[in-house]
């Protein structure tokens, strides 16, 4: 297929491996941000083809891995109300509460639906008048336009019963807090394509000042992902820092305006808790106060929230690359997708679940496909 | 969830005074909200994430990437030592 085969060349993925083999001369800890380039590289084995002095180190880039349990709470509440119709990503779906999950408020009789589009949810709301419409609205930059129109369609349409749980997500103040923190061991980073799509790259330009770190705009298939990978070890080996885009044919420099115009419409800057890893200041948006009619928070009152993580679910590290998911005592035996512990099992970009999937059983690594 | 697959607009209409179109994924056709990229013409490629399209794919973007990773450890074949 156009834009994926071409990327996934394995003559090519050889030359580049090559290449970084070639350039390196010492070892380098290298974060992709994102969930989705972790499961490309755990899928096609990329961490094992690299030479053993490059060591990737998977990032916080997994929406439904860090949405707060408090929220992911207060969305089983809010779901378990019989005058509502609560609508997620499927992601989501399984992502464990502190007792309870989506899918099981939909078995005792929730009427929980799985939408592809926050869109589906508005038409949701229009084909149901009397049942209140909630859309759980979380993810990063990428998936904030999409969240945001929703209010906008709501708006136009006159819907007074459809509203949003918004727990987005920013990734420039998560780099920060990882640079600034004393366990901090990233070197270079793999910044996440499509959330520069949206918001361009010119946000990670102070932060390539300020901690003297190579950040490279990557994409998403395999050789996306290697020559991310590639051009970061050339820029520690040759001690430069820069802002790179390996993914041009994607990404500008000024990202997607018009989808900036609507989400400085809709929402505004907010501290946020990331579950696992804590409170990062101004690393989240919320629905913006003139929107406040549309913010399921403040709809829906269901009481105190006592949100209680799994003592045993070592997620927080595992989303600060301090640990990988094989190292969790409860990975694979105790915490798997069917009876998940923490979000990054189930979720589509947790590296809990990539590895799971895809190392589990200790298959040899392969090429990756062409 | 971040997750953005490269289709190609089929079709372009109006919904509630929104630009939304037909796009093909390698044969798999979906509804997709234009609304952010409004001047996506038939033909071109874009990619979408959940429902909306970002972005257009840069054709000219693409070949000089791809034409960058061939080239790669050409020169040092070819300057190294023999």
């Amino acid at each position: 297929m156009r834009y994926l085969d071409e990327f996934a060349d394995p003559v090519l993925a050889r030359r580049l491996l090559d290449d970084i083999a070639a350039a390196v001369t010492r070892p380098w800890a290298v974060m992709e941000v994102c969930g989705g380039q972790t499961h490309t590289i755990i899928r096609n084995g990329i961490d094992q083809l690299l030479p053993a002095e490059v060591e990737l180190i998977h990032g916080p880039g997994c929406p439904v891995c860090v949405t707060p349990l408090e929220t992911i709470d207060r969305a089983l509440a809010i779901a378990a109300r019989p005058d509502v119709i609560f609508c997620s990503f499927g992601d989501m779906i399984r992502v464990p509460g502190s007792t309870d999950d989506l899918f099981r408020v939909k078995s005792r009789g929730g009427d929980v639906r799985v939408v592809y589009s926050p869109l589906d949810a508005v038409r949701i709301a229009q084909q149901n008048p009397d049942k209140q419409v909630v859309f759980f609205g979380i993810g990063f930059e990428t998936t904030a336009p999409a969240n945001a129109m929703t209010v906008l369609m709501a708006d136009r349409l006159g819907l007074a019963n459809f509203s949003l749980l918004v727990s987005h997500v920013l990734v420039p103040p998560a780099i920060t807090a990882l640079m600034e923190s004393p366990e901090r061991r990233v070197q270079g980073f793999l910044a996440a394509g499509h959330v520069c799509t949206v918001m361009g790259t010119s946000q990670y330009a102070p932060l390539v000042e300020a901690y003297r770190v190579p950040i490279v705009v990557t994409g998403f298939e395999p050789l996306d992902v290697l020559e991310g990978i590639r051009r970061v070890v050339l820029q520690l080996e040759q001690g430069r820092a820069e802002l790179d885009n390996a993914y041009p044919r994607a990404v500008s420099a000024q990202g997607n305006l018009e989808a900036q115009r609507v989400v400085a419409d809709v929402f505004t800057v907010t501290d946020r808790a990331w579950r696992g890893i804590g409170v990062i200041p101004a690393s989240g948006w919320r629905l913006a106060d003139r929107w406040a009619a549309y913010d399921a928070e403040q709809r829906f009152d269901v009481g105190g929230i006592a949100a209680q993580e799994s003592p045993r679910c070592r997620s927080g590290e595992v989303l600060q690359g301090l640990i990988k998911p094989a190292q969790c005592e409860a990975f694979g035996t105790d915490c798997t997708p069917r009876t998940p512990l923490g979000a990054p099992m189930v979720s589509s970009e947790g590296a809990c679940a990539a590895y799971y999937q895809f190392r589990r059983l200790g298959a040899p690594a392969s090429a990756p496909a062409g | 969830m971040c997750l953005g697959i490269p289709g190609r607009v089929d079709e372009r209409w109006e919904a509630d005074g929104m630009a939304m179109g037909t796009v093909d994924f390698g044969g798999v056709r979906k509804e997709v909200c234009l609304a952010y990229v409004p001047d996506l013409q038939v033909g071109e490629w874009t990619i979408v994430h959940v429902g909306f399209a970002l972005t257009r794919l840069d054709e000219a973007s693409a070949q000089e990437t791809l034409a960058l990773m061939r080239s790669v450890g050409i020169l040092d074949g070819e300057l190294g030592p023999a």
